[in-house]
């Protein structure tokens, strides 16, 4: 649906790597045109009206972050350079400063690189503990095994709402609900989630949420920390420098902004940041409830397609989201995701940045199709007549 | 034989694909960045000629293709003709001038212009070509 909007899909191709980033509607890509061309000034800092436009524009994004993950307050919301910035913030500038020797910080073996290395740092930085939740047998987290790996040593849940290779939607509002009841800490990388069904923060409890613009139709470069307010207070800056400091006379006498500004330092990827309001926008429009019911259509679908190709091993058939992961037998990932490439069809083979998973699945690396509302039918059939004939991908494969 | 043929028959026939834990072995690994392509390379020197050369792990058909035509053309020649051998590859990968017939069969890639391919059809030869630099480093 709505594919109109979307100058790319005007071009012969069949874009299935919504997972690694979207594609961007005319109105964001206008939207952000229209900054350079209309009211290209700095932000926070001129006495002349297209400086006020470009603050009133940067804030009314905020706005749209706000009530699109329900926040109580715009000083909740950070925008960064993407989810892994503010991963890395939050690990960095939050948790260096409260953890101890022997915490305990708790993530699974399927978490996307941006949610695994900024605790290894920490681990080895501070003496914490790594604990991986472990997976059921299709690789989901349930709350029973979330219960069985905490100890009175947890400090921190770090887990991606739904995760990039398996696809599976985290129960967050169950395991915030345990978390906080044994005083740790939950952050959530949505940067699967987000783009794809409704989060609110609020309701969820979550302390922490990570997401990046660029796989919700907004452009790269952006990106959103949310925290709760009480604990953003203590979040310190990696980044001192112009936009965030009050006054400051020597080392001793350095005054810094309140939230949000405080934690902003430099110009803002200020182009980014009205674009991703703009893609909130186009999201509202349609509505997140009717983006998620397409694509759990649209998988459920494709999956009805693959089962039956008997050469086709499907890794997390069990996900409630856009994600299928697979492999053909006997073929590597790369050959087929090359051979579907010169039919124009993008899609990723590989191990998806979570290098750890390989050790719960012992499937080294596989084909993943992402899903996005705009996909169809129509193009899920070219790819199941492509994947159907084993000898024709081993004949054009190389 | 077309190169499709032979590509084929290296990736479904790999030669000396098998890991070595032999200590006179000097070893390598190579991995491509964008893709998950990872090989190991073995190779033994003695009085600079290469006696045996060998590789293990997990690749595509053209990585593990090239892999095989490239032991099979370099085990017995000298260090000189390895790097001889690299160099004309390189030169073949990048549309530069090259000698087909140092190159034998690894002509086959002529055409793998493909930027991620190309990668794949170079990745033995990198971890080939770290191993040459740390012989010529010790050397000098």
């Amino acid at each position: 649906m709505n594919r109109e909007d979307f100058p790319m899909l005007k071009q012969d191709i069949i874009y299935f790597d919504n997972g690694a980033t979207s594609l961007k509607p005319q109105a964001v890509i206008d939207k952000m045109t229209e900054y350079y061309e209309k009211y290209s000034a700095n932000a926070h800092r001129g006495d002349y009206d297209i400086s006020y436009k470009v603050d009133m524009e940067y804030e009314n994004a905020r706005d749209e972050v706000v009530s699109f993950i329900n926040a109580k307050d715009k000083e909740e919301i950070i925008f960064t350079s993407g989810a892994t910035e503010a991963l890395n913030m939050i690990a960095t500038g939050f948790f260096a400063n409260i953890v101890e020797a022997g915490d305990e910080i708790l993530i699974t073996t399927s978490e996307h690189a941006s949610n695994v290395l900024p605790w290894f740092r920490l681990a080895k930085d501070y003496g914490c503990i790594i604990n991986y939740i472990p997976l059921d047998d299709n690789l989901h987290v349930t709350i029973d095994n979330v219960k069985k790996s905490i100890s009175p040593r947890t400090k921190i849940i770090a887990l991606a709402h739904i995760t990039n290779v398996v696809g599976d939607v985290r129960p967050i509002k169950e395991i915030t609900k345990l978390a906080h009841e044994n005083n740790i800490f939950v952050v959530v990388d949505g940067a699967q989630s987000v783009p794809h069904l409704s989060v609110d923060v609020q309701d969820l409890d979550i302390d922490f949420l990570a997401f990046s613009a660029h796989k919700m139709l907004g452009p790269t470069g952006t990106g959103v920390l949310y925290g709760k307010k009480e604990l953003l207070e203590s979040l310190e800056p990696i980044n001192l420098g112009g936009g965030m400091n009050e006054s400051f006379d020597s080392p001793n006498e350095v005054y810094l902004k309140e939230l949000p500004t405080r934690l902003e330092a430099g110009t803002p990827n200020i182009a980014g940041v009205i674009g991703l309001g703009e893609a909130i926008r186009y999201l509202k429009k349609i509505g997140i409830e009717k983006i998620r019911e397409r694509e759990i259509h649209l998988r459920e679908y494709l999956i009805e397609k693959l089962v039956k190709l008997p050469h086709v091993d499907i890794i997390n058939l069990e996900a409630d989201s856009g994600i299928v992961t697979f492999n053909i037998d006997g073929i590597f990932s790369q050959d087929v995701a090359y051979f579907l490439n010169k039919y124009n069809i993008c899609v990723r083979a590989g191990n998806h940045c979570a290098k750890i998973l390989k050790n719960a699945t012992g499937v080294t690396n596989s084909l993943r199709i992402s899903l996005y509302f705009y996909n169809t039918e129509t193009e899920i059939d070219e790819l199941i007549e492509l994947l159907k004939n084993k000898d024709k991908i081993m004949e054009e494969m190389i | 034989m077309d190169k499709r043929t032979i590509i084929m028959d290296h990736y479904n026939n790999p030669r000396n694909m098998k890991k070595i834990s032999d200590k006179n072995y000097l070893n390598e690994n190579t991995s491509n960045a964008s893709c998950i392509d990872n090989l190991d390379i073995y190779i033994k020197i003695e009085n600079d000629v290469i006696m045996d050369m060998a590789f293990s792990g997990e690749a595509c058909a053209i990585s593990v293709s090239s892999a095989s035509i490239m032991t099979c053309n370099l085990i017995g020649k000298t260090i000189n003709e390895a790097l001889e051998f690299l160099n004309n590859m390189e030169a073949m990968l990048n549309n530069q001038p090259f000698n087909k017939d140092i190159l034998n069969e690894a002509v086959v890639y002529e055409d793998t212009k493909h930027t991620s391919r190309k990668t794949c059809a170079w990745l033995p030869y990198a971890g080939l070509k770290k191993i040459l630099n740390n012989i010529n480093v010790s050397n000098n």
